[in-house]
């Protein structure tokens, strides 16, 4: 039973098909509003989430399916000190599909090697989470309309940001991907990225420090994060902060057609004066999240 | 000094001077019943100095991990006093419990009952990386 634990489980191919599904899900939304009756997914949130959680159940019962679970560890046996591997065992008795979210690391994958149903990592801890890269990369598609042959800006914290780091894996996959990282020195890509990704893989990528000098460039800008708690210095924190901060008048400079992405939540690098601004697409980038996870479940559920 | 040449067993040759002792660790020979010789510092045209473990019987042990240690191991598979099988070993595609994940955000370090699993990531330059959270096994000098 195949399961969704790191981005890489899926070829290009099998993401290109989850995409697919997806946009007919959006146009035929009546057509797919039945198809997991009776079906049941079970969502083991041992740290709390807002939108994953709830994007998830959103796509399982918009699908006719229904949902149990719990959101936090404390609501589960965890509290009384049971193993993930026996956690999973017992709900997999209850649930056709799991989904888990767990503060350390491996936990679905250990979910998974330990059940007879499909599991979705739902993000463990700082390592994986891939159905944000899957909101992504629909994002991507939806919004350019192609995979391949584009100019992507990642800027802000690139060195901590697990989606910026799943998202340089799944797009390197694609022809003609050029990637601009646009960082303070403290928080570039770290070199095991660089030299397992960026450089095994057919893309380029340059590096800067400066969002306006590359900003022309750009056809998909994602922005994260700068966050105090990632600085030794707080002299340094206050000199960068405002650095990453997008502007309308940044924006000027920008292409017409850019689409500026965000895998939320935002402090202020994204003022909401650019909420209006047609090219801001990170409100979309949730609902796309809601549709790639009704293609993933009925692909892992394998329902027609 | 004469040790006994060994009817049917397996001879691990060429083992860096003065690794014998944490070989026999790794691969938990001192857990077997049967005969173990080690031999500390053997003379070799090749390395000047070895180490050598001739193992006395028909064993079950995965040699794999060896691959992993140091490729440029021999191992000697005797039968009926003859040499039947001589080959150095490749790196292992996994290795289950003998490196231990150092991240302490990694579920192995938690949840005591999950075996420490690496798989080989990277063949060229013998990276192996945890499988339930990818950081990469620190090898331990031999």
């Amino acid at each position: 039973m195949k399961s969704l634990i790191d981005i890489l489980d899926l070829s290009t191919k099998e993401i290109d098909e989850l995409m697919a599904c997806a946009e007919d899900i959006i146009s035929n939304p009546d057509k797919y509003a039945d198809k997991c009756r009776r079906r049941k997914l079970a969502s083991l949130f041992f740290e709390p989430s807002t939108r994953t959680r709830l994007s998830f159940e959103a796509a399982m019962i918009e699908l006719g399916g229904s949902v149990l679970g719990f959101s936090e560890a404390q609501s589960s046996s965890a509290a009384k000190g049971e193993s993930v591997a026996d956690t999973a065992r017992t709900v997999s008795a209850f649930a056709d599909i799991l989904v888990i979210r767990h503060p350390l690391e491996g936990a679905p994958l250990v979910a998974a090697m330990n059940v007879p149903i499909p599991v979705i990592n739902a993000g463990d801890g700082g390592h994986n989470h891939p159905t944000q890269t899957l909101a992504d990369l629909l994002t991507i598609q939806a919004e350019k309309g192609r995979m391949n042959h584009m100019t992507i800006g990642l800027c802000g914290d690139l060195k901590f940001g697990r989606t910026v780091h799943s998202l340089l894996q799944a797009m390197s996959r694609y022809d003609g991907i050029e990637f601009i990282l646009i960082s303070p020195d403290e928080l570039k890509v770290p070199e095991h990225v660089k030299t397992d990704i960026l450089e095994a893989g057919t893309c380029s990528y340059t590096e800067t420090s400066n969002l306006m000098e590359v900003m022309p460039e750009l056809d998909v800008l994602y922005m994260t994060r700068v966050q105090r708690e990632r600085f030794i210095s707080e002299a340094d924190y206050v000199r960068l902060k405002d650095t990453y901060i997008l502007t309308p008048d940044k924006l000027k400079a920008a292409k017409s057609d850019l689409t500026i992405m965000h895998p939320l939540p935002r402090v202020n690098e994204i003022p909401t004066i650019i909420d209006s601004d047609p090219r801001a697409c990170y409100f979309k980038q949730v609902r796309y999240g809601k549709y790639i996870r009704m293609a993933l479940i009925l692909k892992l559920l394998e329902v027609d | 000094m004469h040790i006994d040449s060994i009817v049917d067993g397996v001879v691990i040759d060429h083992i860096p001077a003065g690794g014998a002792m944490e070989l026999y660790r790794y691969l938990g020979l001192d857990k077997l019943q049967c005969q173990v010789a080690l031999i500390k510092n053997a003379s070799s045209r090749k390395m000047k100095r070895k180490d050598i473990i001739k193992i006395s019987g028909n064993i079950d042990i995965n040699l794999d991990i060896l691959g992993y240690i140091n490729p440029g191991i021999t191992i000697n598979y005797i039968q009926d006093s003859k040499l039947i099988h001589k080959f150095q070993p490749t790196l292992p595609k996994r290795i289950t419990g003998v490196i231990r994940c150092k991240n302490p955000r990694c579920i192995t370090t938690i949840e005591r009952d999950v075996p420490h699993v690496f798989k080989l990531t990277d063949a060229r330059n013998a990276v192996y990386r945890c499988i339930y959270c990818e950081t990469r096994a620190k090898r331990e000098p031999f």
